[in-house]
């Protein structure tokens, strides 16, 4: 048992065993460095201090607050965290599907590719949205039209984008069935999405999101509602694909498992800011906040003893609708000191490799080694 | 899906059957007789009819009579009209009837749904605030106020229309729009409700999110899947225009079916009623499959299963 | 490694207290402006109809016969002195028989929607509960009430039974409310079977059987509670139904016997003075519009405040 006043180091954050194969690895960053040719900015995607509020009878939720990070070309990016921490509202808003009312952008820019979105307007932002970025969402089963073919739902964004002929458009469609490994694709072109199973719904999503080629995948939670045997296939589809065409993903999880198995770098997010981010490596080798540890610890081991409690972070997050000037992470966090009640910590480096943290006791002066 | 066709009509008629026998116990059980009237006729003159018509027999006896007769199509004679059969009576009506009854019904849907879709649309603005409006008109009016205070305003004070009768084109107005103007107002307010929810479903976000204009968005996926729960309320609103004609009828004096029922209850015409309510009945079941398997056809989830 | 244990907090961020399930749809009910004018108005008709003979300013069959003479023998307008809304053609003071008329009104709400949960909520309800056979049995029967155009039903029985003794009682009403109520009980059984057939499955009540809670107490404590909701929407907006359908009947003549008011026997009356005196069919048409809009309008905004797809959101 060790209390908050001793000297804590951050070697007794458990440590996380590689996912990730070494062919994988190296076919992605081929396809990272091919993505990167021709491409007009530092980063795809490039947020800086968005914010996204909801207004609702009972006060402004600040669902998303501040809230700044990258997406390199061709890079997949995690965005993890609990319920109702901002980052599926942070998809939403980068592609401006942010149901208004009640929500709204409040603040800030999201470049892509250079052309900051927010001040498209909503015909040139129509024009981006299905061709450039695509969206797979958590639910197959709701998020398709359950009156229509899936050969014409996938078909829609590339009548709407390519202006391809006919012929040529079902051949397309064909082919993206084919890719995402739906067997005897020609043949259930003028299925229904009721015809098709779970894992199967989702590879018409994913077909989807990829049908015009995008710079830019948003994936929401897109295993959360499959069972666990299909999750693996659907994430090493997404993988797969994302390395074969060189597009970005930005993927949203709160399975630690998952984003450490699929991301290059990952965002910890709560209570609608971020509050860690950096390489899946090092954040998972090495993680600089107490959030980010009760998180790897909470994850039951293989060699936990049995008959001893589940290890959980005690708590619920803040209320988004006020949220305090204080660290929002303090309440539940056994290495709460007063200056973490009196102000919000920044986010600050730790290391050199782009792996930032935000809490006052990592710091460099902090009490935390 | 055809053997869920079959089955459904074949169940019109055990209905059928049920609804005849309730009708005919019913009828007779009302006191008196066809030969009441202001009139008093002799006791003896009267039992002659009544052998004269097979009225003297037993309940049941006369029901296998009018049922075997009205298999094979004959409805019988008339009471009340005693040289006219009632098939001849009937016939000369239906038709009428009937193009009424089409013409509220097309017109209750070409008005109803748009209404409710230009609502939902429009959810909480003006376009809602209008169409809720008129909605609440149709609800709140009965039909028969609404009858007479549009005769009363565009007959008699405008003199736009004729007050009654069926003898061309503007005789079809205002009783088609009267007897609309209910189903108008339901059929709206289901069309918004329905729309509202579908806005709500997350496939129009997928929509959305393929970069569709908000055009196709609307029209491919958002009425689409609204109307379709809408049908289901089509059925109710068919036996709605089948009550409502007889009132209007009887307000404009249109040579219908409708005005000889209630008159046909009143002088105990027993063949008459039987047909006009087996008539009614008939329509009303049939009309029902006819939505049922219209619902089962256009949800591929239904059709397919 | 030793690894870190579960921390005790230092000032947790409290939810707010969730409240119960019926407080929070009374809240929402009365956040809706429409749902609070529909209040308002049948509010308006029950007190109407209560107190109806008591702030009536005349007893409704009462002729004012001298009124009348002194006009002309023709129907006095509104604002004349005694008569505020006016009279018929036989003096009888328009307002108190509209009150008279709130009275049939409100009586044949109740007593309707009474008759069709009596009857349409243990059917639906034995219905879905056993289903098989008994259910199968129970959807045709209410097939062949189904098949009946409703009005033509209620005339043959209201003309069929209007001169026994049943038929005489209440003035006419009671019969009216028994046919209403007979055509009218099938929605609210296939309601309360689709209530019942969709909480059968759930999984409190898998727990309940499991804990060997008898089925009637299931029925009656679990399954009826939590599918009240539907049910008590489909009431309200029954009664618009059964209002309009009595003053349909009172219209045609069938139902309720003079010198009682309905209003749509108000209207018959008033008819024929529409060109000079119109107040007699308009006063009676806006009580009936007031009194449709008002439930439907309470009915819509139930509908929406226990709608279980809002519970617990804002």
């Amino acid at each position: 048992m060790v209390s908050a006043e001793e000297g804590v180091s951050a070697a007794d954050a458990p440590t996380i065993v590689e996912l990730s194969s070494d062919d994988v690895l190296r076919a992605r960053s081929e396809a990272v460095a091919q993505a990167g040719l021709g491409r007009k900015a530092d980063h795809l995607l490039e947020v800086r201090n968005l914010s996204t509020h909801f207004f609702t009878p009972d006060g402004v939720v600040q669902a998303v607050d501040d809230v700044s990070f990258d997406v390199g070309y061709g890079e997949t990016l995690g965005l993890v965290g609990e319920s109702g921490c901002g980052k599926s509202v942070s998809a939403l808003s980068i592609a401006r599907l942010v149901p208004d009312p009640p929500g709204r952008i409040v603040s800030g820019s999201i470049l892509f590719d250079g052309i900051d979105l927010l001040k498209l307007s909503p015909e040139d932002m129509r024009k981006l949205r299905g061709k450039e970025i695509g969206f797979i969402f958590q639910d197959p089963l709701t998020s398709l039209n359950p009156t229509l073919t899936i050969g014409y739902q996938i078909g829609e964004a590339i009548r709407e984008h390519m202006g391809l002929s006919t012929k040529a458009a079902r051949d397309r469609i064909v082919e993206l069935l084919a890719k995402v490994g739906i067997p005897r694709p020609a043949d259930r072109l003028n299925d229904y999405p009721f015809q098709f199973s779970g894992g199967m719904r989702q590879r018409v999503m994913i077909a989807i999101a990829l049908s015009c080629d995008p710079k830019l995948i948003l994936a929401d939670e897109p295993t959360t509602a499959l069972d666990v045997t299909i999750q693996a296939q659907i994430l090493e589809l997404i993988q797969r694909l994302s390395s074969e065409f060189g597009t970005a993903v930005l993927l949203i999880t709160h399975d630690l498992g998952i984003a450490a198995g699929m991301c290059d770098r990952v965002n910890v997010m709560y209570a609608g800011r971020i509050v860690e981010t950096g390489s899946v490596d090092t954040l998972f080798e090495r993680p600089r906040m107490p959030y980010a540890w009760g998180l790897l610890d909470s994850l039951p081991r293989i060699d936990d003893v049995r008959g001893e409690k589940l290890r959980t972070i005690e708590g619920l997050p803040p209320l988004l609708i006020s949220p305090p000037k204080a660290c929002r992470f303090g309440p539940r966090c056994p290495y709460i000191r007063d200056v973490c009640r009196e102000g919000e910590p920044e986010l600050t480096a730790r290391g050199s490799d782009g792996h930032m943290a935000r809490c006052f006791a990592t710091e460099s002066d902090g009490w935390i080694a | 899906m055809i053997t869920y066709i079959g089955r459904r009509f074949l169940w019109i008629i055990p209905v059928l059957f049920t609804v005849s026998v309730i009708t005919f116990f019913l009828m007779h059980a009302v006191p008196g007789g066809p030969w009441d009237r202001e009139k008093h006729l002799p006791q003896g003159t009267q039992d002659r009819l009544n052998a004269q018509y097979g009225l003297d027999q037993p309940i049941y006896v006369q029901y296998i009579r009018w049922a075997g007769a009205f298999i094979q199509g004959d409805l019988g004679p008339s009471y009340r009209f005693q040289d006219r059969r009632v098939n001849d009576i009937v016939a000369d009506g239906i038709w009428t009837t009937v193009q009424l009854g089409v013409m509220a019904f097309l017109l209750a849907v070409a008005v109803g749904i748009p209404l409710g879709i230009f609502a939902a649309l429009g959810h909480n603005r003006a376009p809602d605030y209008l169409a809720t409006s008129i909605s609440i008109i149709g609800i709140a009016t009965p039909v028969f106020v609404l009858g007479i205070l549009m005769i009363v305003f565009f007959s008699v004070q405008l003199k736009w229309f004729p007050t009654g009768g069926w003898k061309g084109p503007q005789y079809w107005v205002l009783p088609t729009i009267a007897l609309a103007g209910f189903p108008i107002a339901i059929i709206a307010r289901y069309t918004r409700a329905s729309m509202l929810e579908v806005t709500r479903k997350d496939y129009i976000r997928t929509a959305q999110s393929k970069g569709l204009s908000d055009q196709a968005v609307v029209s491919r996926h958002m009425i689409r899947n609204a109307l379709i729960p809408v049908v289901t309320i089509l059925g109710p609103t068919l036996a709605f225009l089948v009550t409502g004609s007889f009132i209007i009828e009887r307000i404009f004096g249109i040579p219908g079916i409708g005005q000889y029922y209630i008159t046909a209850i009143g002088t105990r015409d027993y063949s008459l009623l039987m047909a006009m309510t087996m008539l009614y009945a008939f329509a009303v079941a049939f009309l029902n499959v006819v939505v049922d398997v219209l619902y089962a056809y256009i949800d591929p989830r239904i059709r397919y299963s | 490694m030793a690894t870190n244990t579960t921390v005790v907090p230092a000032g947790l961020a409290k939810p707010k207290a969730a409240a119960g399930p019926w407080r929070e749809a009374f809240g929402r009910l009365v956040r809706n402006k429409l749902a609070v004018v529909g209040l308002v108005l049948v509010l308006l008709l029950l007190f109407c109809g209560i107190f109806g003979p008591i702030i009536a300013p005349w007893p409704y069959q009462q002729q004012d016969l001298q009124a009348i003479f002194a006009n002309g023998n023709r129907p006095l307008p509104p604002f004349s002195p005694n008569h505020i809304l006016g009279t018929d053609a036989l003096g009888r003071d328009l307002l108190s028989r509209l009150l008279d008329g709130a009275r049939i009104s409100v009586t044949v709400a109740f007593v309707v929607q009474f008759v069709i949960i009596f009857i349409g909520v243990p059917v639906g309800a034995f219905s879905g509960w056993f289903g098989g056979r008994t259910d199968n049995f129970m959807m045709r029967l209410t097939d062949v009430f189904y098949a009946f155009p409703d009005l033509l039903f209620i005339i043959l029985l209201s003309v069929a039974f209007r001169e026994t003794a049943f038929g005489q009682a209440l003035d006419g009403l009671l019969l009216v409310f028994v046919a209403i109520g007979l055509v009218g009980w099938v929605t609210v059984a296939r309601l309360t079977r689709g209530q019942m057939l969709a909480l059968k499955e759930t999984e409190f009540v898998e727990a309940a059987k499991a804990i060997g809670v008898s089925d009637r107490k299931i029925v009656t404590h679990h399954l009826l509670p939590n599918g009240m909701g539907p049910i008590i929407v489909a009431v309200t907006l029954g009664v618009p139904v059964a209002i309009l359908a009595e003053a349909t009947l009172a219209y045609i003549g069938i139902g309720v016997q003079p010198p009682r008011a309905s209003w749509g026997s108000l209207i018959a009356d008033g008819q024929k003075y529409i060109r000079s005196e119109p107040h007699l069919v308009l006063f009676p048409a806006i009580f009936i519009a007031l009194a449709l809009i008002g439930f439907t309008f309470l009915g819509d905004g139930l509908r929406d405040a226990l709608d279980p797809k809002l519970k617990g959101k804002q």
